[in-house]
């Protein structure tokens, strides 16, 4: 971060000056100024990101790691800069520790099929917590049938916290792997996960983190969480879709075998044996979304330009006010109620279905989730179908939370 | 678009006090319906007489479309033989979906549903009663709307 980089991150987010950079954020729905509360399923992209991709399209692209050629080498650098990039940006001890791949879920899975799989069996046990994405139950269950290892959950209460002490209760000499989410998509909750990490770690645990809520809201060292994997996605943190990145630790990777064959990842090949490329790359099979890696290292310059904190301070401040004004809304109720909460607020209105809420505020403009927010196992412990769900970013702004209220305020009078 | 074409006061009122809702023991043909996007669940109980449907009821939670339109449904079938109730549905299906559908008046009460093509979006949480309906008068398997 450069000097004038640092004197903007001391001081409080803009956000009218930051929404300028958010061109979508300009347009109209259904006649009505966009208010886009769902950042958390996706976040918008700044200009700096979309001119970085169309520059390095319309200027560089080429083949990565293949020929000689001028683009070639100027694609390379471009992707490899990138990795560097992220590396700088989570604290990875080498960019041999950064995998690229499609996005968080991509990540899990990779863990799951090179590391699980071949060294897991009957006897050994993964834990995870109640309030998982379905993108950190499912790849381990997969895996749990394929190698007869036993999936545990540790439970959460009903603020949406995981229940420490079950937690740790739950962690035993079979425990090989735990696998959690740093901030819960469907309500918020920051976990203590270095806490948790180190908890693990004494039963002799690897730990995965599962960041795709984390890494746009928080600051993350890989190496003070003292995580062994680390995942997140490249659209939550304002880049493209169809990137993310696996940071895991030197060591573990090298004692992974590749786990999808193809170009890029091997060093020779011929019919009766290949031998594998270095890392990462021994992770990277065909050619990899190179201008997507160029989006997301331009999408980490601009959050860590306006300053994870000054950020984080933000979306706090429009948290606690949409918290306040919302619970004075007759029938609301907030379904997640933890302590540390990150800038989700999931909530049911008594007599009406999410989806109802969902058709009438995008009617008035405004773009919030609606569902079970693929976490079903945590619907079913609030014993609700669906939710709806507004989510904040670095460009909400305090006249989104008013539109949002006034908006429930006519989904009662719809309803009344 | 107007959101009263949507949430018309037929379809709030039958939200509110959804008719023939709960189970039906015994049943001739029972059927689940699921809308995974939403997770939307309900059930379809149906008692037959011959061809003809004799009482049917149905139960699960979903969104003020899905309620209606299932409460609805079973007002407008119950009494009706099977391909009375197929050509129903057919056109139920136009009127959700296709913008020249044929002028609803005969269609009744069912009518209301017309504002939920504007909608796109909702269109599968007005259908999936009439999916599940069909699934409890034949094979009983569950069905959903992806």
């Amino acid at each position: 971060m450069n000097a004038a980089a640092k004197t903007l991150a001391a001081r409080p987010l803009d956000a009218e000056s930051v929404r300028r950079d958010f061109p979508i954020l300009a347009r109209s729905i259904n006649g009505k100024p966009l208010v886009y509360l769902d950042s958390a399923a996706s976040a918008q992209q700044p200009l700096p990101v979309m001119r970085a991709v169309e520059r390095y399209e319309t200027h560089s692209h080429a083949n990565v790691h293949r020929g000689v050629h001028t683009l070639s080498q100027e694609a390379t650098d471009a992707f490899e800069g990138a990795r560097e990039r992220v590396r700088r940006f989570v604290n990875a001890a080498s960019v041999r520790e950064i995998v690229f791949v499609r996005g968080t879920t991509e990540a899990i899975n990779l863990v799951a099929q090179s590391y699980v799989r071949p060294s897991f069996g009957p006897g050994d046990e993964i834990l995870i917590t109640a309030l998982e994405h379905h993108a950190n139950i499912v790849p381990w269950q997969l895996v749990c049938e394929q190698t007869g290892c036993t999936l545990k959950v540790a439970p959460i209460d009903r603020k949406g916290e995981v229940v420490l002490d079950a937690f740790v209760a739950l962690l035993s000499p079979r425990t090989r792997l735990v696998a959690m989410a740093h901030v819960s998509n469907a309500l918020g909750t920051v976990l203590p996960v270095q806490r948790m990490i180190a908890a693990a770690h004494e039963h002799g645990a690897r730990v995965l983190v599962d960041g795709a809520q984390a890494v746009q809201h928080t600051r993350v060292d890989v190496r003070a969480l003292n995580a062994d994997f680390y995942a997140f996605s490249s659209h939550k943190l304002y880049g493209p879709t169809g990137i993310g990145v696996l940071y895991a630790r030197e060591a573990l990777l090298e004692s992974m075998p590749p786990w999808q064959g193809g170009g890029d990842m091997i060093r020779t090949v011929t019919f009766e044996k290949s031998t594998y490329n270095d890392l990462p790359w021994k992770f990277e099979a065909g050619t990899p979304h190179i201008s997507g890696a160029v989006g997301l290292a331009a999408a980490i310059d601009y959050v860590e330009a306006l300053g994870l904190d000054a950020i984080a301070a933000h979306e706090q401040r429009l948290l606690a006010l949409a918290t306040t004004a919302l619970t004075a809304i007759r029938g609301v109720q907030i379904i997640g109620t933890a302590a540390h909460k990150s800038a989700v607020i999931s909530f049911t209105m008594a007599g009406v279905h999410p989806h109802d809420i969902g058709t009438i505020l995008d009617h008035e403009g405004i773009a919030i989730r609606t569902g079970h927010h693929c976490a079903m196992p945590v619907m079913d412990f609030f014993g609700v179908p669906a939710t709806a769900r507004a989510s904040f970013g670095c460009y909400s702004t305090t006249e989104d939370v008013a539109r949002l209220v006034a908006a429930l305020e006519r989904v009662r009078e719809i309803f009344a | 678009m107007e959101l009263k074409d949507l949430y018309r006061d037929v379809i709030l009122d039958h939200n509110r006090q959804p008719r023939n809702f709960g189970r039906l023991e015994p049943a001739d043909g029972q059927a689940d319906g699921f809308n995974p996007l939403c997770g939307d669940r309900l059930s379809v109980f149906v008692r037959l007489n011959g061809d003809r449907i004799e009482d049917l009821r149905f139960e699960g939670k979903g969104c003020a479309i899905s309620t209606a339109s299932a409460s609805l449904m079973t007002e407008a079938v119950k009494g009706q033989s099977r391909a009375a109730v197929e050509a129903l549905y057919q056109r139920v299906h136009a009127l959700l979906t296709q913008r020249d559908a044929p002028p609803a008046q005969d269609l009744g009460k069912l009518a209301a549903l017309s504002g939920v093509r504007e909608f796109p979006a909702r269109v599968k949480c007005a259908s999936l009663c009439w999916h599940t309906l069909n699934a409890a008068l034949h094979d009983g398997a569950t069905v959903t709307t992806e």
